[in-house]
């Protein structure tokens, strides 16, 4: 039982990180996050680095939720958040969006929506500000 | 002077605003091929030679240089910033270079790396300048059964003393050999390796042949292994150097090239021996020895000048001699031929302003190398975050339309695939690739030359030794297969730089 957050290191990803530290405090549980790539390209400044970790592990020892990073690879970032959500037995998943128009949405697809409607928990949905 | 006043005639033929936009186009796209691993300045030309047709042919020799240049130039700044050596001749430089990124000093190693390059390139091709003319009035005396003692050296020399494994290197010969062996026997007619199949009698065209291998291959590879962790990229900043790095830089920047030039000409081809030399070089030297392993400037600075400096000395013996010693320059004999041009010994005195426009804009190119690509290398390393489906598909598109347009055949399109299956399995399998593309074109010139020397003596065997620069050739042949399987039995393996990529120059 957890907090599962799908984490990517942008405003995006720490209003999702912020929201779901709450959500875990509130519920006395741990978080999961989840980073993933497509590993598509030789680099993907959303795949957190080494440094990006460090900062990530002090956000989230200051927090003292309980917690655990799963960086994982595959076609679809919204299948490995999903993966990670049913193994873990999720209580709710939190990510952050952003807005796009119908075109964006048609040729970039949207990994949100993907989540919201495939999830079989809740899905809290974050806007960063 | 006479070279001088040539090059200068070169010069103004160079200047023109029309050639400076294909060098500058040039330097760019050699830049960007050079930048992502796996794609070099071979894929590059083989894949535009089939666009430039309707091109004048220095212009599109201009465009050609300038994408050679840059792509020597890519490499290092994708070996320095994310430690994956674009081609195999930057691996020196990803020791020392990614080491000092790590500590904060990208910047510093790419300005030493640009600036090195630029001095070795400039040398390099200013010793090709005054060198070649002299070379190549002497190679025209070069008999028959000589030609072919020297190509038989440097199919030799790339196949067994490059590379880590004989084996492979042979099978990869024998590869390259059977192919250029397709198509109608030059003096009795006889088709050989056609299997009856009649758009074979022509041979097999060159260009299909590169495309094939280098760029269906290469997609299909990267195709198999697709996802991979991503890398962690070092941020940087505009290039720059302090006072000390320049002091520390510029003795590693003249030995470089100094160590880089020889290799280059010789018919031995390849970076990876001067590179290495000049790494250890540089150690040795460095009062500082204790740095390196840790991020010295001099363990880039010197490697990269000698990569450069090779780089330019390929150009003596593929425009003194029409012998290409790397693959770059094969798929570049292989465009001269399209274009109707006979490379050889005679190439400086047939086509001057070819060779002397195509020298000066080397230099060019080298300076626009330089003046365009050290504020831009933080925007060079954005190109790295390229999704691989979508490179490779524009790679894809363009080498069927390639292969579609040397011919306008379907044929050659179906030959492709073939050739792409080819390079996928070499791959596959650790073939090098670069005794297979030198087979495929030295190959048939060997033939030509080995029917020559025997027609000339009557079919007799003896026709190929009764030179005497061929029987020192063939002494040259056997010293090289001999020496160093011997000195490795006496004093133990060598430790040898390896390459994780399959990319050639």
């Amino acid at each position: 039982m957890a907090v599962v957050i799908g984490f990517i290191p942008d405003e995006y990803g720490e209003a999702a990180l912020a929201y779901g530290l709450g959500e875990a405090q509130r519920r006395h549980t741990g978080v999961v996050i989840v980073n993933s790539t497509k590993g598509d390209a030789l680099v993907d400044r959303r795949y957190l680095g080494e440094d990006d970790k460090v900062t990530l592990e002090e956000q989230l020892a200051a927090s003292g939720v309980e917690h655990e990073l799963r960086q994982t690879t595959g076609k679809d970032i919204a299948d490995e958040i999903l993966a990670v959500a049913k193994e873990v037995i999720a209580d709710v998943i939190v990510i952050g969006i952003r807005h796009r128009t119908p075109v964006g949405k048609v040729i970039m697809g949207s990994v949100a929506q993907r989540v919201i409607i495939d999830a079989t928990c809740p899905v809290i949905a974050v806007k960063p500000g | 002077m006479d070279t001088l006043t040539l090059l200068l005639d070169g010069f103004a033929s160079a200047l023109t605003p029309q050639n400076l936009a294909f060098c500058a186009v040039g330097v760019l796209l050699g830049t960007f091929v050079g930048v992502l691993p796996g794609i070099g300045p071979a894929m590059a030309v083989a894949l535009l030679l089939p666009l430039t047709f309707g091109l004048e042919p220095t212009q599109s020799f201009i465009l050609f240089a300038g994408i050679y240049y840059g792509g020597m130039y890519g490499g290092s700044t994708t070996s320095i910033l994310l430690n994956t050596p674009g081609e195999s001749a930057s691996v020196m430089t990803a020791i020392e270079g990614n080491k000092m990124a790590k500590k904060g000093r990208a910047a510093q190693a790419l300005a030493t790396a640009a600036i090195g390059s630029f001095i070795a390139g400039t040398i390099g091709t200013l010793l090709v300048a005054f060198f070649t003319p002299g070379l190549a009035r002497v190679a025209v005396n070069i008999g028959a059964p000589s030609f072919f003692a020297i190509m038989l050296f440097s199919l030799v020399l790339v196949t067994a003393v490059l590379g880590s494994s004989k084996l492979r290197g042979f099978i990869g010969l024998a590869i390259g050999l059977t192919i250029g062996l397709v198509g109608l026997d030059l003096s009795t007619g006889q088709a050989r390796l056609t299997g009856g199949v009649l758009q074979l009698a022509d041979g097999i065209d060159i260009v299909v042949v590169a495309v094939g291998i280098f760029a269906i291959g290469e997609a299909m590879w990267i195709a198999a292994h697709l996802r991979r962790a991503p890398l962690d990229v070092i941020p940087v900043g505009r290039p720059f150097m302090s006072r000390e790095d320049w002091s520390r830089s510029w003795r590693p920047w003249l030995r470089g090239t100094a160590l880089g030039f020889p290799f280059g000409a010789l018919p031995a081809g390849g970076a990876e021996t001067p590179t290495f030399m000049s790494y250890v070089l540089e150690r040795k030297l460095s009062r500082r020895s204790d740095e390196f392993g840790h991020g010295a400037i001099e363990g880039v600075a010197g490697p990269e000048a000698a990569n450069n400096a090779s780089a330019a000395g390929m150009f003596v013996p593929l425009l003194a001699l029409g012998l290409p010693v790397t693959a770059t320059a094969a798929v570049l004999l292989a465009a001269m031929r399209t274009y109707g041009i006979v490379p050889g010994p005679t190439l400086m005195a047939d086509q001057p302003d070819l060779v002397w426009t195509l020298l000066a804009s080397l230099l060019i190119g080298n300076t626009l190398l330089l003046a365009i690509n050290l504020p831009l290398a933080p925007l060079w390393a954005k190109l790295l975050r390229i999704p691989r489906p979508q490179l490779y598909a524009g790679i894809l598109f363009f080498a069927s339309l390639g292969a579609y347009a040397v011919n306008q055949s379907a044929f050659d399109v179906a030959l492709l695939l073939v050739f792409g299956a080819v390079g996928f399995a070499v791959r596959r399998f650790g073939i090098p690739l670069l005794p297979l593309i030198l087979g495929v074109i030295i190959g048939p010139l060997m033939e030509t030359k080995m029917r020559e020397a025997l027609d000339l003596s009557n079919g007799a065997i003896s026709g190929l030794f009764n030179e005497p620069l061929a029987i020192f050739v063939y002494l040259l042949i056997l010293l090289a297969l001999v020496v160093p399987t011997v000195l490795s039995r006496v004093r133990g393996p060598v430790p040898h730089p390896v390459s994780n990529e399959s990319e050639v120059s």
